[in-house]
């Protein structure tokens, strides 16, 4: 007994070491981060599409709306394969071959970052260039890639909202005489339209965190872009590419630039989070 | 039952004291470990400089084996702010100090070098004037035809904000005019270069050391950008190439200092495109 | 048009997003296995790097890929797991367990990035580590944290509470109880979750660009500076200084990480066998 008590103090210390550190790199952040945006002004800071460090000026709203835009190009085209997949490994294909395809959607996922980035360099930007002109660096670039770097998290997820649809639900409707088809269209996705709109904005969490492949196809110009095949800068990209020479104010503008991601990152799953309760809420019904 | 609880705690000892002695290694392993500052050098900063001094060092290595150095890039800002904070012994730095940093670094000049502008080789335009290249990066001029080219978009490439190359191009050529919001940004010589190879209608600026065959580089106000104008001191655009330390040296540090001002050293950066100290 | 023939025609779409899906998978990998299988040689994998990677190989970047991820792994897991089980076995559920869940997801998602940028700062900086592989591994080991006291927490929280019932029934103390009864029926989830932030880990790039630095020289100690095998391909393909030596690099990185990617898919297998007994 006595044993169990020391074990109990023992975790508690390691717990309590987890919490420190993570805690400790939340108030780090805000505390780099926070006086700066006050100091700037709050409006300055988010709504000036002006940064020059060295002359003092940290306005992020040109990454703000480069993240944004790069995010939501990524989401309309990881939103589309993906639900594409998860409808397909759910409800039109053998058992034995979703079982065997769902690990190799994982293995997307761990391709790293850069490897994405220099893929969509040497392939995918010349095409962009060539084609559809520009300088091929652009946000559509950038949300092509970012798409496929989101897939498997937006379906698995995905899949999990799917598989939780009772049977009952879509044998019913078939009983009624619809096509496997119609039961999708008309009983599934709407029964898990929580789950997906949670995918979907998980996703985007994800989009928006990304770096390295960004930095590598999107130009990472300061302008706020103009069209899809203009060059972008993403607040991810402006933290990556400054870090290493920042100091005294620009470096807390970064640290800034890290507490807007936060919130924008705990907003969406926030989000994600509020949506998905709804689905349960839902399902109670009889 | 009870035997069971005595087994149980038994194993439960001996996975707690395993866990223990791996925790006390690592521990042993970074207590017993010092700093490597006594030993080895390490180079910090301008992507411009860190080629060349991979070279050296790897020459450096070759004469006085054991004598190891390293060599990392991060741009001309970030090796001041290495050397500032003890990250690095030796800052790499491509532009000179302003009058704030010579109060507080010592340079330390090893080499100049020449300052290219970079356009693809299929590209025709082959000379500018600073005045165009000015108003080019500005973005005032935005079409090939207005400089004698082809029908078709400038596409600029600058560097990050704490690139010497970049400071050294502002403080050249730009002068009070800001860089151009839209022109493309990326964060080495070498990212320049793999952008101006693949584009024809970009134009960029980089190191005259770095320059390969397969780029072509322009002449400025009609010179040509070699290392004799450089010598010469016709080539307009040229910066220096600084070693940079704070305070004092180490005996390690100071050797390699030495060696790379030696004519040994100073023969290796001849070789390779920059402009010698003779 | 008839029903039959609008999913006829959805499906086929449907299959067809599918297929594209994998051969773009399937491309990627190619792409860069067949440019890169060709030049992986034993000596490719034991050499040091020369002239800033145009020659030579790529074993100090091995080396410090192992202790950079490794380190950080060894630090995260036994820290996770420990307060995955503090959390949901010897607490109540309560507002400070959800309070702490909550922040614990919520870095879960904040970006590498930031956790480089924290990481230069406070260890390499303020702390005074410097470039090292030391910075590296307590950057990574923070970043992977949350995903790991995350995971173990769904897998512990999804082992049955008649098992636990049964257990102290039988006489365990809390701590047999765990170890021996929740513990055991977790590992698989707890492993996979290990397993992939291992993975995460190495394909790290933008943390341990700024605090484990660059250094092309094998890491003597824990304290010198070192590049891993992801920044490694970044730095070689970005400026171009040998695109063959980039291929193989990123050859060695998928390998790796197929094989940890199998290796996590083989443990949850097995271990998911073992509980049913």
């Amino acid at each position: 007994m006595k044993r169990d008590g020391v074990i109990r103090a023992l975790l508690l210390g390691v717990a309590l070491s987890a919490i420190f550190g993570l805690a400790l790199i939340t108030v780090f952040i805000f505390r780099e981060g926070v006086p700066i945006i006050l100091h700037v002004g709050v409006r300055k800071f988010f709504l000036s599409t002006d940064w020059d460090p060295s002359l003092g000026r940290f306005g992020i709203l040109s990454m703000v709306v480069g993240s944004l835009m790069v995010t939501v190009g990524a989401a309309a085209i990881g939103v589309v394969f993906s639900l594409a997949l998860a409808i397909v490994l759910t409800q039109f294909s053998p058992p034995g071959l979703s079982a065997a395809l769902k690990p190799v959607i994982e293995l997307l996922a761990g391709i790293p970052s850069v490897v994405y980035g220099f893929v969509g360099v040497v392939t995918l930007v010349p095409l962009i260039r060539h084609w559809l002109g520009g300088p091929g660096l652009s946000v559509l670039a950038a949300s092509i890639v970012l798409g496929v770097m989101i897939l498997p998290t937006i379906t698995s997820i995905a899949i999990d909202a799917l598989e939780a649809v009772p049977r009952s639900y879509l044998e019913g409707s078939i009983a009624l005489g619809a096509t496997r088809w119609q039961t999708v269209t008309m009983v599934l996705l709407r029964a898990a339209r929580s789950g997906l709109i949670a995918a979907v904005i998980l996703g985007m969490g994800r989009a928006i965190g990304e770096t390295m492949a960004v930095i590598m196809v999107a130009g990472n110009a300061l302008d706020v872009p103009h069209s899809l095949l203009a060059p972008v800068r993403t607040l991810t990209s402006n933290i990556a590419l400054e870090m290493g020479y920042a100091s005294g104010d620009h470096r807390k503008a970064l640290f800034a630039t890290g507490v807007t991601l936060f919130a924008i990152i705990t907003l969406l799953n926030t989000a994600a989070l509020a949506v998905s309760r709804r689905r349960v809420g839902k399902r109670r019904a009889p | 039952m009870v035997g069971r609880a005595h087994a149980g705690t038994a194993r439960d000892g001996a996975t707690v004291s395993r866990f223990a002695c791996v925790f006390l290694a690592v521990v042993g392993l970074c207590a017993g470990c010092t700093r490597t500052s006594g030993q080895s050098v390490t180079l910090l900063g301008s992507t411009s400089i860190q080629p060349f001094a991979e070279m050296l060092a790897e020459r450096y290595a070759k004469e006085f084996p054991g004598r190891l150095v390293e060599v990392q890039g991060g741009g001309s800002t970030a090796g001041l702010q290495a050397a500032e904070r003890g990250l690095a012994n030796i800052g790499m730095c491509s532009r000179s100090l302003t009058p704030k940093e010579a109060l507080v670094f010592t340079p330390i000049l090893i080499a100049r070098d020449g300052l290219a502008l970079v356009v693809n080789r299929n590209n025709p335009v082959a000379d500018l004037s600073i005045g165009q290249l000015r108003d080019l990066f500005a973005g005032h001029v935005t079409n090939w035809k207005e400089l004698g080219g082809q029908d078709g978009p400038i596409r600029p490439i600058t560097r990050e904000e704490g690139s010497g190359t970049r400071e050294s191009f502002v403080r050249l050529v730009m002068g009070k005019e800001r860089i151009s919001g839209r022109a493309l940004t990326q964060e080495s010589n070498g990212a320049v270069k793999e952008l101006v190879k693949g584009d024809p209608a970009a134009i960029g600026y980089m190191s005259l050391g770095l320059v390969s065959q397969e780029l072509k580089a322009m002449a400025i106000e009609d010179i040509q950008p070699t290392v004799e104008n450089v010598l010469a001191a016709r080539y307009h655009l040229v910066r220096p190439l600084l070693f940079v330390t704070k305070g004092s040296v180490t005996p390690a540090a100071r050797m390699f200092i030495d060696f790379v001002l030696s004519p040994e050293g100073q023969a290796v950066l001849a070789t390779e495109g920059l402009v010698g100290l003779r | 048009m008839k029903p039959m023939v609008r999913q006829r025609l959805a499906v086929g779409f449907m299959w067809m997003l599918t297929g594209i899906t994998f051969a773009v998978l399937l491309f990627i990998l190619a792409f860069i296995l067949v440019h890169g299988l060709p030049h992986i040689t034993w000596a490719f994998l034991t050499q040091s790097p020369a002239s800033m990677g145009r020659q030579g190989g790529i074993f100090p970047m091995i080396v410090g890929t192992v202790l950079v991820s490794g380190l950080a792994v060894l630090l995260a897991a036994p820290i996770g797991v420990g307060t995955a089980v503090y959390l949901s076995e010897y607490t109540r559920e309560g507002r400070l367990t959800s309070a702490i869940r909550f922040g614990s997801d919520c870095l879960a998602g904040v970006p590498s990035i930031i956790f480089g940028l924290f990481g230069f700062v406070f260890f390499a900086i303020t702390l005074g580590m410097g470039l090292s592989v030391l910075s590296g591994a307590l950057t990574l080991a923070l970043m992977v944290l949350p995903t790991i006291i995350r995971t173990s927490e769904e897998a512990i929280r999804r082992v049955p509470n008649s098992y636990r019932e049964v257990s102290l029934g039988l006489g365990g103390t809390r701590w047999q109880t765990v170890f021996y009864v929740v513990l055991r029926s977790a590992l698989p989830g707890i492993s996979t979750g290990i397993v992939l932030s291992l993975g995460r880990s190495i394909s790290e790039t933008a943390a341990v660009m700024l605090t484990a630095g660059s250094g092309m020289r094998l890491p003597r100690s824990l304290f010198d500076s070192s590049r891993t095998l992801a920044l490694h391909f970044y730095l070689l393909s970005r400026e171009g200084i040998s695109m063959p030596n980039a291929y193989a690099t990123a050859s060695v990185l998928i390998i790796a990480i197929l094989a940890l990617n199998f290796l996590a898919y083989a443990l949850m297998r097995k271990f998911a066998v073992k509980a049913s007994r």
